[in-house]
């Protein structure tokens, strides 16, 4: 057992630089900095996320895995532009990238949609990152992406064929996926390493299964509109052009519901809250978490979570 | 039967694979912001030695290997099974050519070996780092050459040849390791 910090003071010195640098970067454009509650009454119904609670004398909280809810509430009042950086908590995700209680910057751009805010991602991590990131983003559709690293159509290839693709990739995966599974898995083993090192990729327009809670776009295929930033191949931020539709989020609430019946997990207590918050109106808007102490490890050049925390998950 | 989830997978974890007994090497949680978790891993066959990759969906269990290292002390071959006794309890295990392997040419009767049980039988056999063994042959070395780095083959009491440097002869009893196969210095 130690006592002593993961990160060297270095990385805490650079970690304290980043924070100012984001502040004056949003003080900068207008953004408006807000905190919202750790502990809430509602849940993330995502059954791929493990909400952390804590029992409380009248039954218990929950503590927030993105501050997504209490800042869209603020939007419907008339916040208008926010950020926000937080500690956000995930249960039994810990590994090199990851650490369950980890720093999140997410923000709200009114008027936005997810083009406009790549850019401005684009422009935020290449402020604090300087000369460390080669000139110029790599932009591909989800579609691009798949079939130019991994050599799949994301849209029609078929549950087998995905498999098949992954088998013949050198993943020999224990246990059966769903296809959602599949391309999860594809994309965050084979198609983000072939990402160029020290350079950006942006992806968007996702299959709608992979929607979250952005808005999908008529066509054939729908598409959500949703992207993910990529720093050579570590996944950095993900980004909606936001769902504002009260009675379609409370149908994919419910979906997550049914979809954690079928998993075995206990359903969520629904944020009721922000489902008011949308029938009495979100501005137009799009939004993104970016992941901290990851940018951290890429401005810095290392590769363990570890290196940037004062005290990781084994040490807090 | 005891089984482990992928969130309790970590290095040196015993579990089952297609029936035989593995080990797992590295561990690494792979997981999208949005989307289905996994633990790739890479875990070594601990009867043919062999590293596979697998990918394993968050959540799944796996079952336990009931696979444990222990002390003992190597007593005798006889021809077909080495034997060896656990010190504390006197319990004898009889170990095949596959268990002992690569381990045979350093086993000398009393010393102290790690030898891996599977369901209570000898897999594997891991001798100690560093043995003490005399040499049984070697040609005798050249006056005046011992600074210049040469070295000459010895066979050893065991049977393992190893290079030593020339000024060694034979009757003498030389450090070895084991690991490396190489010689330390003389006993």
């Amino acid at each position: 057992m130690t006592w002593k910090p993961a990160a060297a003071f270095g990385r805490l010195r650079q970690r304290a630089r980043l924070l100012a640098d984001i502040r004056a970067f949003f003080a900068g454009r207008g953004v408006l900095e807000v905190e919202t509650p750790y502990l809430s009454m509602a849940g993330a119904t995502d059954p791929a996320i493990q909400s952390l609670s804590v029992p409380l004398g009248g039954g218990r909280r929950w503590l927030h895995s993105s501050p997504e809810f209490p800042m869209k509430r603020l939007l419907a009042a008339g916040s208008g532009d926010i950020y926000q950086i937080a500690r956000v908590f995930r249960g039994e995700e810990a590994g090199r990238h990851h650490n369950p209680e980890f720093t999140l910057l997410e923000w709200y751009r009114v008027g936005f949609d997810h083009h406009a805010l790549m850019a401005e991602v684009e422009a935020l991590i290449r402020q604090v990152a300087g000369d460390r990131l080669a000139a110029g983003a790599q932009v591909l559709t989800y579609r691009e992406a798949m079939l130019r690293h991994a050599g799949v159509d994301p849209f029609q290839a078929s549950e087998m064929e995905l498999s098949r693709r992954a088998r013949s990739l050198g993943l020999d995966v224990q246990g059966s996926l769903d296809r959602d599974g599949w391309l999860d898995l594809l994309m965050s083993t084979v198609v983000c390493q072939a990402f160029q090192a020290d350079s950006l990729t942006l992806i968007h327009d996702y299959p709608a299964s992979q929607a979250a809670l952005a808005r999908v776009r008529p066509g054939e295929p729908p598409l959500a509109e949703r992207f993910e930033v990529y720093w050579g191949a570590m996944e950095l931020a993900n980004g909606f052009h936001e769902l504002g539709d009260a009675a379609e989020q409370r149908r994919r609430f419910e979906a997550d519901q049914d979809r954690r019946a079928r998993q075995g997990l206990s359903p969520m207590p629904l944020d009721e809250r922000l489902l008011k918050a949308l029938e009495a109106g979100l501005p137009g808007c799009a939004g993104v978490a970016l992941g901290v102490d990851r940018l951290l490890m890429c401005l810095g050049g290392v590769d363990d979570i570890r290196d940037v925390l004062a005290f990781d998950w084994e040490r807090a | 039967m005891a089984t482990y989830s992928t969130n309790e997978f970590k290095s040196g974890l015993k579990i089952l694979m297609d029936g035989d007994p593995c080990t797992i090497v590295e561990n690494e949680f792979v997981k999208p912001g949005k989307g289905q978790a996994f633990s790739r891993v890479k875990i070594r066959n601990l009867k043919t030695g062999r590293v596979l990759d697998k990918t394993f969906k968050s959540g799944e269990s796996v079952e336990a290997a009931d696979v444990m290292d222990t002390e003992m002390q190597y007593l005798y071959n006889d021809g077909e099974f080495w034997h060896f006794m656990v010190p504390d309890n006197f319990e004898q295990y009889a170990a095949g050519e596959t268990a002992v392997a690569d381990a045979m040419k350093w086993l000398k009767e009393q010393d102290t070996c790690v030898v891996t049980l599977w369901n209570n039988s000898p897999l594997s056999v891991a001798p100690p780092n560093f043995v003490e063994l005399t040499i049984t042959q070697c040609d005798p070395g050249i006056r005046g050459d011992t600074a210049t780095g040469g070295t000459k083959p010895a066979t050893l009491e065991t049977g393992a040849v190893v290079k030593v440097p020339l000024f060694v002869n034979e009757g003498d009893v030389i450090r070895v390791d084991t690991r490396s196969g190489e010689y330390v210095s003389r006993a």
